[in-house]
C-alpha cells in the first residue's frame, strides 16, 4: 500500500517491541503520519487543511463533551442553562465561544479543503473512494452543525430548525408524516430538542470514524500533489514527518491565531443577534437565516420560486439543495479529462475561476440575504450555473480541452529537471 | 465505454432540466419584479455611532457608569422590564462590596414560600436571588401593558446588531415623525399606543418614552442627570448584564495570541530550516 521505499519502523527499545509485537499502534502511526509515510514533495499550502480539519474535529468535540455537562436539553431550561454557562461555569464562556466558533472554522477549513479537491481533480482516480468518504464527511458536518444550532433554543434554532424540518414537508404524500416523525411533534419542542441533541453528540464520533477510513483510503495510493502527475520515484517524495509535520506546525499556528482572534475578540461576529432572544413560537423572525456555512445551499433552496412542470416550487427547492451537494458524489465519473490539475486545463481554468468562483460567491452573499431582488434573481442565475458548470461543462469539456504539457516527473517540477535525481545529488532528505 | 458515456448523459440532461427550472424561476421573477409594484421599506436609522469606554480590544468597563446605569434600571426601566440573568451577587463586580450587596439584595422583594404556611409570600432578596420579574406572568405583563410584553433586557444588547448603540439611540430617539416622512409614508403615522422613533426597524413602538426629563434619576456621584447621560449609562450597563465577561475575555485573549505569534514564529523557522536541505537552491 505504500511505496517501495517507504522508511520502515524498527522498535528500539523494549517498551516499543514489547508494544510492536503486541499492539503495534506505535507502527500504525509511523506508516500513517510519520517518517513511514512518503509525500510529494511539491505539496503547496493547500495540502494544508486536511490535517487542520482533523485538528478542528477534535477542538470540536472536546469543548462539546465540556458544554455537554452543564447543558440541560430541555426547552424550558435549554436557553437558561446556555447562559448558566456563559456567566456562571468557570470558563465556560470560553468553552462555548470556542464552540460556536470552532464550528466556523471547521467549516471554512472544510471548504479549502474541498476548494483544493476540485481545483486538482483530486476526485479522480484513483481517489475516487477518499473523494465520497469526503462527500459523506461534509453531509454528516451539515446535519450535525445544523442540529448543534438548535441547541441553544434561542429564536434561530427554533425557527431554523421548523424551516429545515419542513424541508421534508415538501415531500408528496407522505411529506407531513416524515415531518412530524422527524420532530415527534407537530413543531419543535422538547422531543426534537432532546433527538437533536442525542444526535449531536452521537454524530461527531460517526465523523470521526469516516475520517479514519478517509485517512486510511488516502494511504492506498498516496497524496495527491499541484502537478496531479503520480508519483514516480523516491527523489518525488519526502518522508511525512518531519517536512509535512512542520509543514502543517505552522499552518495551524497561522489557523490558530486566527480562531482565537475571533474566539477573543469577536465571538459573536459570525452569529444572529436573533439567537439571544429565548425561543417564541408566537413570534417568527423577520429574516430566518442558517449559519454563513449553510448560505450557498439556501440560496439553492429559496431560488425556486415558481412550479416547474408538475414539480411544486418548495419540492423543487429541496430537490436542487439536495442534488447540489449530492451531485458531488459523481465528480470522478463525470470529469474524466486525463489531466488533473487545473494549472495544466486552460479552458477548466477558465470556467473554474470565472464561472463556478463566482457562482458560489454569489449564492453565499444572497442565502445570507433577506428574499428580496436582486438577491433571488441573482441566486437563480448563479443556480443555473452551479448545475451547469458540475453536470454539463465538466463531462464536455473533458472531452475537448488541449491540456497544457505536464512536467516529466514532480523532481522535474521542482528542481526545473529530474536528471541530477537519477545521480542521487543532494536529493535524498536527511532525517 | 457506453456505460460511461451513459452516465455523463444522463448527467448533462439531469443539469439542463436544473438549469432551466432556475432560468424558468428567474424569468418569471424579472417579469413580477418589472410589473409590479413592492412596498418601499420604511426609512429607519441606524444607530448613532457613540464610544464606550469597553470598545475596541483593549476596552475596560468604567465601574461608575456602570453604577449609574443600575440605578437608571433600577428607578425607569425596572418598573416594566426584568433582568432574570443577572443575580444580586453579579453587582459585585460593578465596585460593590458584600455588605452593599446585602443591603441592595435585602431592599428587593422577591417570591418566596411562608416558612410556617407554605403558602407563597414575598420576602426581601439575598444576593443568590436573580432580579425578581415586575409581573408575576406573561399574562399579567401583557395586560398591563396594551398586549406587548416588555422583553427581558438581560441579553438586549447582544439580541439587537450593534446593540449597545441602538439601546441608547432608542432611548433617545423619540421624537414626533417629520411632515416630509408622513408625506412619503403615510402608513409611518403612529397608531394608538404606539410611539414614533426613527431607530426602531418599522418606525412605531409600544414602549412609551422611558426618559423623558433631566434629572429624572438623580445620580449618587454628582454626574447631571441628563437625558443623554442616562440613555448612555443604562446601554453601558445593559452590555455588562448581556456579557459580564467581556473585559475578561479581552484580557485573556491577548496572552493567548502573543504566545500564538511567537509559537507560529518558531514553527516557520523549524519548517524553514527542515525543508532547506530539499528546496531547490535559487
Amino acid at each position: 500500500m505504500s511505496f517501495p521505499w517507504a522508511r520502515q519502523y524498527e522498535p528500539k527499545n523494549a517498551v516499543t517491541k514489547f508494544l510492536d509485537e503486541k499492539l503495534p499502534l506505535p507502527r500504525l502511526v509511523y506508516n500513517a503520519v510519520g517518517a513511514g509515510y512518503p509525500v510529494p514533495r511539491n505539496l503547496s499550502y493547500f495540502w494544508n487543511f486536511g490535517v487542520l480539519a482533523g485538528f478542528f474535529l477534535v477542538v470540536q468535540i472536546v469543548t462539546g463533551v465540556v458544554l455537554a455537562m452543564h447543558y440541560a436539553a430541555n426547552a424550558q431550561v435549554a436557553f437558561a442553562t446556555t447562559e448558566h454557562i456563559m456567566r456562571d461555569v468557570n470558563w465556560g464562556w470560553l468553552m462555548r465561544y470556542a464552540h460556536a466558533n470552532g464550528a466556523s472554522f471547521f467549516f471554512i477549513v472544510v471548504y479549502l479543503h474541498i476548494f483544493r479537491g476540485l481545483f486538482y481533480s483530486s476526485y479522480k482516480a484513483p481517489r475516487e473512494m477518499i473523494w465520497l468518504l469526503g462527500v459523506v464527511i461534509f453531509l454528516l458536518m451539515m446535519a450535525t452543525a445544523f442540529m448543534g444550532y438548535v441547541l441553544p433554543w434561542g429564536q434561530m434554532s427554533f425557527w431554523g430548525a421548523k424551516v429545515i424540518t419542513g424541508l421534508f414537508g415538501a415531500i408528496p404524500l407522505v411529506g407531513e408524516p416524515i415531518q412530524v416523525w422527524l420532530l415527534g411533534g407537530f413543531a419543535p419542542d422538547n422531543a426534537a430538542l432532546n433527538r437533536f441533541f442525542s444526535l449531536h453528540f452521537l454524530l461527531p464520533f460517526v465523523i470521526a470514524g469516516v475520517v479514519i477510513l478517509h485517512i486510511w483510503a488516502l494511504h492506498i495510493p498516496g497524496s495527491s500533489n499541484p502537478t496531479g502527475v503520480e508519483v514516480k520515484s523516491e527523489s518525488d517524495t519526502v518522508p511525512f514527518h518531519p517536512y509535512y509535520t512542520a509543514k502543517d506546525g505552522f499552518g495551524l499556528g497561522i489557523a490558530l491565531l486566527a480562531y482565537f482572534a475571533l474566539v477573543f475578540f469577536l465571538p459573536n461576529a459570525l452569529g444572529h443577534p436573533d439567537n439571544y432572544i429565548e425561543a417564541n413560537p408566537l413570534s417568527t423572525p423577520a429574516h430566518i437565516v442558517p449559519e454563513w456555512y449553510f448560505w450557498p445551499f439556501y440560496a439553492i433552496l429559496r431560488a425556486f420560486t415558481v412550479d416547474f412542470l408538475f414539480v411544486p416550487a418548495k419540492l423543487m427547492g429541496v430537490i436542487a439543495m439536495f442534488a447540489s451537494i449530492l451531485l458531488w458524489f459523481f465528480l470522478p465519473w463525470l470529469d474524466k479529462s486525463p489531466v488533473r490539475s487545473g494549472h495544466y486545463r486552460p479552458l477548466f481554468r477558465k470556467f473554474f475561476w470565472f464561472g463556478l468562483i463566482p457562482a458560489m460567491i454569489v449564492l453565499f452573499i444572497c442565502g445570507g440575504a433577506p428574499a428580496e431582488e436582486p438577491y433571488v434573481m441573482l441566486s437563480q442565475i448563479a443556480t443555473a450555473y452551479y448545475f451547469l458548470h458540475f453536470l454539463v461543462i465538466l463531462p464536455i469539456i473533458s472531452n475537448v480541452e488541449k491540456p497544457e504539457p505536464l512536467p516529466y516527473s514532480i523532481t522535474e517540477a521542482v528542481l526545473g529537471s529530474d536528471k541530477k535525481v537519477v545521480k542521487g545529488e543532494n536529493t535524498t532528505p536527511a532525517v | 465505454m457506453t456505460k460511461l458515456l451513459s452516465v455523463r448523459l444522463v448527467a448533462i440532461l439531469v443539469g439542463l432540466g436544473f438549469a432551466v427550472a432556475a432560468l424558468w424561476a428567474f424569468v418569471v421573477g424579472a417579469y413580477n419584479a418589472a410589473t409590479e409594484e413592492v412596498a418601499p421599506h420604511l426609512p429607519y436609522e441606524d444607530p448613532m455611532d457613540l464610544s464606550w469606554s469597553f470598545d475596541g480590544p483593549f476596552g475596560k468597563w468604567d465601574h461608575a457608569q456602570l453604577q449609574r446605569g443600575l440605578k437608571v434600571y433600577d428607578e425607569v426601566c425596572s418598573a416594566c422590564h426584568s433582568l432574570k440573568f443577572v443575580a444580586f451577587r453579579d453587582l459585585e463586580q460593578l465596585g460593590y462590596s458584600e455588605g452593599q450587596v446585602k443591603a441592595y439584595a435585602a431592599a428587593k422583594q422577591v417570591p418566596g414560600i411562608d416558612p410556617n404556611t407554605g403558602e407563597a409570600t414575598m420576602r426581601p432578596g439575598l444576593p443568590t436571588d436573580y432580579f425578581p420579574s415586575p409581573y408575576p406572568n406573561a399574562v399579567a405583563a401583557a395586560a398591563a401593558n396594551n398586549n406587548a410584553i416588555p422583553p427581558d433586557l438581560s441579553l438586549m444588547t447582544k439580541a439587537r446588531g450593534n446593540g449597545t448603540n441602538y439601546v441608547a439611540s432608542l432611548l433617545m430617539g423619540y421624537q414626533e415623525p417629520s411632515a416630509e416622512l408622513l408625506e412619503e409614508h403615510p402608513e409611518a403615522a403612529p397608531g394608538p399606543g404606539l410611539y414614533h422613533n426613527p431607530y426602531f426597524p418599522n418606525l412605531n413602538l409600544a414602549m412609551a418614552p422611558p426618559i423623558t426629563t433631566a434629572g429624572q434619576v438623580t445620580y449618587d456621584d454628582g454626574t447631571e442627570a441628563t437625558i443623554e447621560q442616562m440613555s448612555k449609562d443604562v446601554a453601558a450597563f445593559l452590555t455588562w448584564t448581556a456579557e459580564p465577561t467581556m473585559v475578561k475575555r479581552k484580557q485573556t485573549g491577548w496572552p493567548v495570541l502573543i504566545f500564538l505569534l511567537f509559537a507560529t514564529i518558531l514553527a516557520y523557522m523549524s519548517k524553514k530550516q527542515i525543508w532547506a536541505a530539499v528546496k531547490p537552491k535559487k
